[in-house]
C-alpha cells in the first residue's frame, strides 16, 4: 500500500510499504477513505517532537471502511463505516473505566521511554512518536487499529466523510477544551487560535452556554471562520495589544476562561518570543509558550486556563506565580475523544454543527508532502487539509508561459 | 496478611540481610516510607555527613575549573608560573569534570580521590617551578603551600568516604547479585491475579526472558531461560509458600543460576484492584562481567522486572500484549534499524 512517511525534519514521503495485518485478537483493519493532516502533525514535520523514527507512518485523523477484524472484535463487521479516535484505548484499565480513554496504562508498549520525561505514560497514539507507542499512523490506504471493539465509532451512510471525519480529533479536542472552561451562562470565553481545534472550541463555547467568546489569530481568512461561521468576536494580534484589548472588552476584570489552541510552535512579538525562537532553534528549549504567557496574564482572578495545544517538555519563563494568587484553574491533557464521539456525532446529526467547514483543501494521499508545506506556511488560505487515497492526481501545475 | 515482627526485627538489625529475609519481609509493612528507606537507603535518602565535604571540594573545583579555563594568564601570574596557560587550561578543564562529578553523582568517592590524583599532578607541575631560574618562584611556593592543605582535605575526605561510603547499604553483596522489587497496581481482584500467576505455564507469556517454564509436580517446575547473548540457562524451582490469593514464593534448587522470588498480591486502598510486588533476587551466571555485559545489551534485569510486571498487568487485564511488532513502517534509517521498534516492523520497498 502507499503510506505518508517521516523521513526527517521536513522530509516526508509518500512510500510503498507492506499492508498491515491483524496481529492481536482485538485488532481490525480499515481501509482509510479519508485522512486529515493535524496542526499538531506539524510539529512533527518540524522536528519538535523526539523519538521519531525514519519510515514511520504519520496521521491520526483518519476514518474508512473494515476490511478485516480479529477474533477478539464482536461490535464491528467487515464493510461497517468508521471514524476512529486517534488516542488507543483498552476500556479495562483503571482510567479507560473512569472514560479517561487518552491516560490508557495498556495501550503504548513503550511506556517507558514516556515515564522517563513525564513521569508516567500517557495512551498510545496513532502515528505520533515511538514514546508514544510507535504506532502506524492512517496517512495511508489501510490502518491496524489495536483495540478495535473500544475505539471506532460506526457512521450512519447519510453524513458524508468530511462531515464526520473531525470526530477523530480536532472536533472533540475543541469541545473538550471548552467543556474544561465548565462554563457558566453569562461567561467569556477567550481562544488563542483560530486554527481547527479553536475554531471547534469556539463553536462548542457556544453550544455550552458561554454568552461571549473572543478569538485571536493573525491570518485573516482564519479571523473571519471564526466571526462568520462561529459567532465570535475576533482580535488579530498584529493590530491590537491583546492584552490590553481584552482588559478593555472586559471591563478590565478579565475573561472567565482562557483556551489555548496554539501550542508549543507560537508565533509573536517582543522580547519573550524571540528568546523562545532562539532557544528552541538551538535545541536549548522544547516549546514557545507565547499564547499561553498570555492566556495565563489576561484570565480574570479564579478563571480558568484550559489547555488543548500541544506542549511536550519543559517551558520556561511561564508566570506560575499568576496561577497560584490569582487562583486559577488550570485543566489539559490529550482528548478523551472516545468519550465524545456519541454524543457530537448526536449533534451533527441533529444539524446543530456541521464541521465540514474548517476544511480548505482535499488533496490526493500521494501530494500529502505538499500538503503539510502549504499548512505550515498557511499557503492558499490554508486551514485544513483533508487527503484521500484514491484522489485522482491533479496534473502537476503547467509552468507559466514565459514571455518574451 | 499477618507478619513476622521477627522478619522486620531481623532486617532492622542486619544491614544486609539474606535474599530470603528480604523476600519473606516483604509485607505492606515493608512498603512504609521507613522501611523502603531502611532497605534503599541510597534510592530514597538525602545524603548526609561526608558529603558536605564532598560538596564544598566540588564547589572549589568548579571554582578552580573556571579559572583556569576562561582567566588561565591571571592564574598563571598568581601563582608564579606564566606561560603556562595552555596546561591551565587542561587543569582547568579536569577540575571542572572533578567538580561535577562531586555535586552532580550519588558515588562520590570516584570523585574525590580523581582529586587527590589531580593534587599530586598539581604539586608535580608545580614543583618544577621551584627551579632559581624561575623569578616568581616565591609565588609558587606559595602556591605549593595552598594545593598541599587541600590535598590533606581531599584526602581525609576520601579516606572518610571510603570507609563509610554514602550509600553503605547495598542490599546486594555484589553487583552482579540483583535483588530487585518492583510493583504494579492490576484492574483484577487479587485472587485473579493469583491463579493466573501460580499456572506457571503463564509466565513466558509475559516474561520474553523465559523461555518455556514447565511443571514437574504441584510444587516444582522446570524454567529456561534466554541469558544475556542468546546463551540458554536452565534451573529446577520449587515453590516455598503459597497462600492463595496472597502470596507466591519460590527458589531455584538446581542448575544455573541462584534464583529466589516472592509475588504478593494486596488488595489495592479503595478497592482499585490488586497490588502486586515483585521480589526478584538472583545471582546470574557469569559475574559482574556478563551482567554489565547485559545492562549494555539493554537486558537490564530492573527494567525486565519492571517491564514483565507492565505486560502481566495488560495481560490480565485486557487479554493481550500491546504491540507495533509486524506492523508496516516506510525504509528505516541505519539509526531506526537498531531499535527496537525499528527492527521490528515490516519495511516497504525503495519507492
Amino acid at each position: 500500500m502507499r503510506a505518508n512517511c517521516w523521513n526527517g525534519v521536513n522530509d516526508l514521503r509518500v512510500e510503498s510499504v507492506p499492508d498491515p495485518k491483524i496481529i492481536n485478537a482485538r485488532d481490525a483493519i480499515i481501509r482509510v477513505t479519508s485522512t486529515a493532516i493535524c496542526g499538531s502533525d506539524l510539529h512533527l514535520y518540524n522536528g519538535y517532537i523526539p523519538t521519531m523514527l525514519a519510515g514511520d507512518i504519520l496521521g491520526h485523523e483518519f476514518m474508512g471502511e473494515v476490511v478485516d477484524v480479529g477474533s477478539g472484535v464482536s461490535n464491528l463487521k467487515v464493510g461497517d463505516r468508521v471514524v476512529n479516535p486517534f488516542p488507543i484505548a483498552c476500556g479495562n484499565c483503571f482510567f479507560c473505566q473512569g472514560k479517561e480513554f487518552s491516560l490508557c496504562e495498556n495501550s503504548n508498549p513503550n511506556a517507558w521511554i514516556a515515564e522517563k520525561l513525564w513521569g508516567h505514560s500517557p495512551a498510545g497514539l496513532f502515528g505520533y512518536s515511538h514514546m508514544l507507542g510507535g504506532y502506524a499512523g492512517g496517512q495511508a490506504e489501510y490502518v491496524r487499529i489495536p483495540f478495535a471493539d473500544v475505539g471506532p465509532i460506526k457512521v450512519p451512510e447519510h453524513l458524508d466523510d468530511d462531515k464526520v471525519l473531525f470526530l477523530s480529533d480536532v472536533f472533540p479536542t475543541g469541545y473538550m477544551a471548552a467543556e474544561n472552561c465548565n462554563i457558566k451562562p453569562g461567561d467569556t470565553i477567550v481562544v488563542w487560535g483560530c486554527g481547527p481545534v479553536g475554531l471547534f472550541a469556539v463553536a462548542s463555547a457556544f453550544i455550552l452556554g458561554a454568552e461571549r467568546v473572543i478569538a485571536i489569530d493573525r491570518l485573516p481568512e482564519r479571523l473571519r471562520l471564526a466571526r462568520e461561521h462561529c459567532r465570535a468576536e475576533t482580535l488579530d494580534y498584529e493590530q491590537v495589544n491583546v492584552a490590553e484589548a481584552l482588559l478593555e472588552m472586559t471591563g478590565g476584570r478579565g475573561p472567565d476562561a482562557c483556551i489555548d489552541a496554539v501550542g508549543l510552535e507560537a508565533h509573536g512579538h517582543g522580547f519573550f518570543a524571540t528568546y523562545d525562537k532562539v532557544k528552541q532553534s538551538t535545541r536549548m528549549g522544547t516549546d514557545r509558550p507565547t499564547a499561553l504567557r498570555e492566556a495565563i496574564l489576561a484570565c480574570r482572578n479564579g478563571g480558568t486556563l484550559s489547555v488543548p495545544g500541544v506542549y511536550g517538555g519543559f517551558l520556561d519563563k511561564v508566570p506560575f506565580g499568576a496561577i497560584v494568587n490569582k487562583a486559577l484553574t488550570v485543566k489539559t491533557g490529550q482528548t478523551h475523544v472516545q468519550r465524545y464521539l456519541r454524543p457530537l456525532l448526536d449533534l451533527i446529526e441533529q444539524g446543530r454543527i456541521d464541521p465540514s467547514f474548517i476544511i480548505s483543501h482535499h488533496l490526493p494521499l500521494e501530494e500529502a508532502p505538499r500538503g503539510y508545506q502549504m499548512f505550515r506556511d498557511k499557503e492558499d488560505h490554508c486551514t485544513k487539509i483533508v487527503l484521500k487515497p484514491g484522489m485522482k492526481q491533479e496534473s502537476p501545475p503547467k509552468e507559466p508561459p514565459v514571455l518574451h | 496478611m499477618s507478619t513476622d515482627p521477627s522478619d522486620l526485627e531481623r532486617q532492622r538489625r542486619h544491614y544486609e540481610p539474606s535474599a530470603e529475609d528480604v523476600l519473606e519481609g516483604a509485607t505492606a509493612e515493608a512498603r512504609s516510607p521507613e522501611a523502603i528507606l531502611e532497605r534503599y537507603p541510597s534510592r530514597y535518602a538525602s545524603r548526609r555527613g561526608s558529603l558536605d565535604a564532598a560538596r564544598a571540594l566540588g564547589c572549589v573545583s568548579i571554582g578552580l575549573g573556571v579559572a583556569g579555563l576562561l582567566a588561565p594568564r591571571s592564574l598563571g601570574r598568581l601563582i608564579g608560573m606564566p606561560g603556562h596557560e595552555t596546561l591551565l587550561r587542561a587543569i582547568g578543564a579536569r577540575e571542572l569534570t572533578s567538580g561535577v562529578g562531586l555535586l552532580t553523582q550519588q558515588k562520590t568517592m570516584p570523585w574525590l580521590w580523581s582529586r587527590v590524583a589531580g593534587d599530586a599532578m598539581d604539586l608535580a607541575v608545580l614543583g618544577t617551578g621551584l627551579h632559581p631560574s624561575n623569578p616568581y618562584r616565591g609565588r609558587t611556593a606559595g602556591a605549593m603551600l595552598a594545593v598541599a592543605a587541600i590535598t590533606a582535605l581531599d584526602v581525609a575526605a576520601s579516606l572518610r568516604e571510603s570507609s563509610q561510603p554514602g550509600e553503605a547499604v547495598r542490599v546486594a553483596r555484589s553487583e552482579s547479585e540483583q535483588l530487585i522489587e518492583h510493583t504494579v497496581g492490576v484492574n483484577r481482584s487479587p485472587q485473579e491475579c493469583y491463579t493466573f500467576w501460580r499456572d506457571v505455564s503463564n509466565l513466558s507469556k509475559f516474561s520474553p526472558m523465559i523461555e518455556k517454564v514447565t511443571p514437574i509436580d504441584d510444587r516444582r517446575s522446570h524454567w529456561v531461560l534466554r541469558g544475556p547473548g542468546g546463551k540458554k540457562v536452565e534451573w529446577d524451582s520449587e515453590i516455598t509458600a503459597d497462600q492463595p490469593g496472597e502470596r507466591i514464593a519460590w527458589h531455584s534448587i538446581s542448575g544455573d543460576v541462584k534464583h529466589a522470588g516472592t509475588v504478593r498480591f494486596e488488595r489495592a486502598p479503595g478497592g482499585r484492584g490488586t497490588f502486586v510486588s515483585a521480589m526478584m533476587h538472583y545471582q546470574p551466571p557469569g559475574g559482574r562481567i556478563a551482567t554489565a555485559l547485559a545492562k549494555m545489551l539493554g537486558k537490564d534485569p530492573n527494567h525486565q522486572v519492571r517491564e514483565d510486571l507492565r505486560r502481566f498487568k495488560s495481560l490480565i487485564e485486557t487479554g493481550e500484549l500491546p504491540t507495533t511488532r509486524g506492523q508496516p513502517s516506510g525504509r528505516r534509517s541505519f539509526i531506526g534499524r537498531m531499535t527496537r521498534d525499528g527492527r521490528e516492523s515490516r519495511e516497504g520497498a525503495v519507492s
